[in-house]
């Protein structure tokens, strides 16, 4: 089981949650996708609809920026901590 | 009488309220704080009615939210409203226009988007389908994008005949379908595309607004990049209504919510020139679909004027008489209660007003 942190702007779509408890493991991709099963309105504003990571949205997994990993393909261990960050961006 | 009036902006939407035929005005908001607000409609189909607002967050994408109760509560759809099906292999930047359908498709709602598509929903503007028609459209590829981006801007659904829409998009222009989307032809003719090598092309020319006759429906009128036109056969054919006018380039075009040839539009001087002429700000009038025109100043600001005033940002409402606003990327937003005689000001030092929509509720 791995953790997502929340930011405080999406929570709403977390049921109010900073950190959401989620099965899948394996990959980015398969966490994401729970997450779009289990709350959608979470997932696509992390995620386009061609299932690409938003351009202003990062995620570190562990800590890591999984843009400098392997992107959706970056492993998420179980027990896991994976936290999703709006960018510096915006005027 | 209650006129609402939705202000959408760079950063939020903000609602203005007049309990007192327009005289002075309650404002509310940010709603979506930090989401660009290029698109708001109010629906006056339902008895309560809806708003719907295109929000775009530069971090978590674009949506469309909806609201029963005025504002006070804003809904969004478990899965995205407005996303391109995955062989499109595009993705939604933003929504730019929400057009309600016909009064006998109650349900009906029409999005533009960013990029260049045009969306249905037949579920009040919860959730939209793609319309494929024109996203197959031969032209498509070679649509082009102007700095704005790429974008169908203007839907102009047909008040009677359901078969027959028309949409305008940057760059592009006109498309008009009489069979109820399944097929789309372009509708430049006499309309210029000054910038291109062949000015006078079936399609590609920059329409920045088009708006339809209220007791006319094939009577249009057009703001073009650069060029004022009326069409009086649906879109056929377009010729220059823009004699008597300051200058003929600008973005807003509003028609009267029931008197025919009645518009109004907020000039610019030129696209290498983008304040008003004579840095002078002035609302133009024509009462005889654009064979004469006046400015409008009565109550406008007297000093040197600067902004400008974007395609959405002007708007009239369904009152009598009817009401008149715009509003400038400075923020300021300007109401008239006497048909653009003499106006005062909504609200100032807000983003940059990017629409506008007033509506009786």
């Amino acid at each position: 089981m791995a953790t997502l942190l929340i930011p405080g702007v999406l929570r709403p779509e977390a049921g109010g949650s900073g950190r959401l408890d989620v099965s899948a493991s394996g990959t980015l991709r398969a966490v994401l996708d729970e997450v779009g099963a289990r709350w959608p309105r979470l997932e696509r504003r992390v995620r386009n609809e061609a299932g690409e990571l938003r351009r202003y949205v990062n995620v570190y997994v562990d800590g890591e920026d999984v843009r400098r990993l392997a992107g959706l393909d970056t492993p998420v261990p179980a027990q896991a901590e994976v936290q999703i960050l709006p960018s510096i961006a915006g005027g | 009488m209650t006129v609402l009036l939705a202000i959408g902006t760079g950063k939020g939407l903000y609602l203005a309220r007049s309990e007192d035929d327009r005289r002075s005005w309650r404002v509310s908001g940010p709603h979506y704080p930090m989401n660009a607000v290029y698109a708001v409609a109010i629906d006056q189909r339902p008895a309560t009615p809806r708003l719907l607002a295109g929000v775009t967050s530069s971090h978590y994408g674009p949506s469309v939210a909806t609201s029963d109760d005025l504002g006070e509560s804003w809904q969004e759809p478990e899965q995205a409203p407005v996303a391109f099906p995955a062989d499109t292999e595009v993705t939604l930047e933003r929504v730019w226009q929400i057009a309600p359908g016909p009064a006998a498709q109650p349900q009906r709602v029409y999005a533009g988007t960013q990029p260049s598509a045009l969306f249905v929903s037949d579920d009040g503007g919860v959730s939209y389908q793609l319309v494929r028609g024109l996203w197959d459209h031969p032209h498509r590829p070679d649509w082009g994008a102007g700095f704005g981006g790429q974008a169908i801007h203007t839907v102009l659904p047909h008040p009677t005949d359901l078969a027959t829409t028309l949409v305008a998009m940057s760059a592009g222009g006109v498309y008009r379908t009489g069979d109820g989307g399944a097929s789309w032809n372009a509708s430049n003719t006499g309309i210029k595309a000054y910038f291109l090598p062949d000015p006078w092309p079936e399609f590609g020319q920059c329409v920045h607004k088009v708006a339809r006759d209220p007791e006319d429906p094939a009577r249009l009128y057009a703001q073009n990049h650069h060029g004022v036109y009326r069409s009086d056969d649906g879109g056929g054919s377009w010729t220059s209504i823009a004699d008597g006018l300051p200058s003929d380039f600008g973005f807003a075009m509003v028609a009267h919510p029931r008197r025919t040839g009645v518009i109004w539009n907020f000039p610019l001087t030129a696209d290498g020139e983008r304040f008003p002429p004579d840095q002078r700000c002035r609302v133009f009038r024509s009462a005889d679909a654009g064979a004469t025109w006046e400015a409008l100043t009565d109550g406008l600001p007297a000093e040197p004027f600067y902004p400008s005033v974007l395609r959405d940002a002007m708007c009239a409402d369904d009152a009598e008489p009817a009401g008149v606003y715009f509003g400038t990327r400075s923020g300021e937003v300007f109401a008239s209660r006497d048909e653009g005689e003499s106006w005062a000001p909504v609200a100032a030092h807000l983003p940059d007003v990017l629409c506008v929509r007033a509506a009786q509720v």
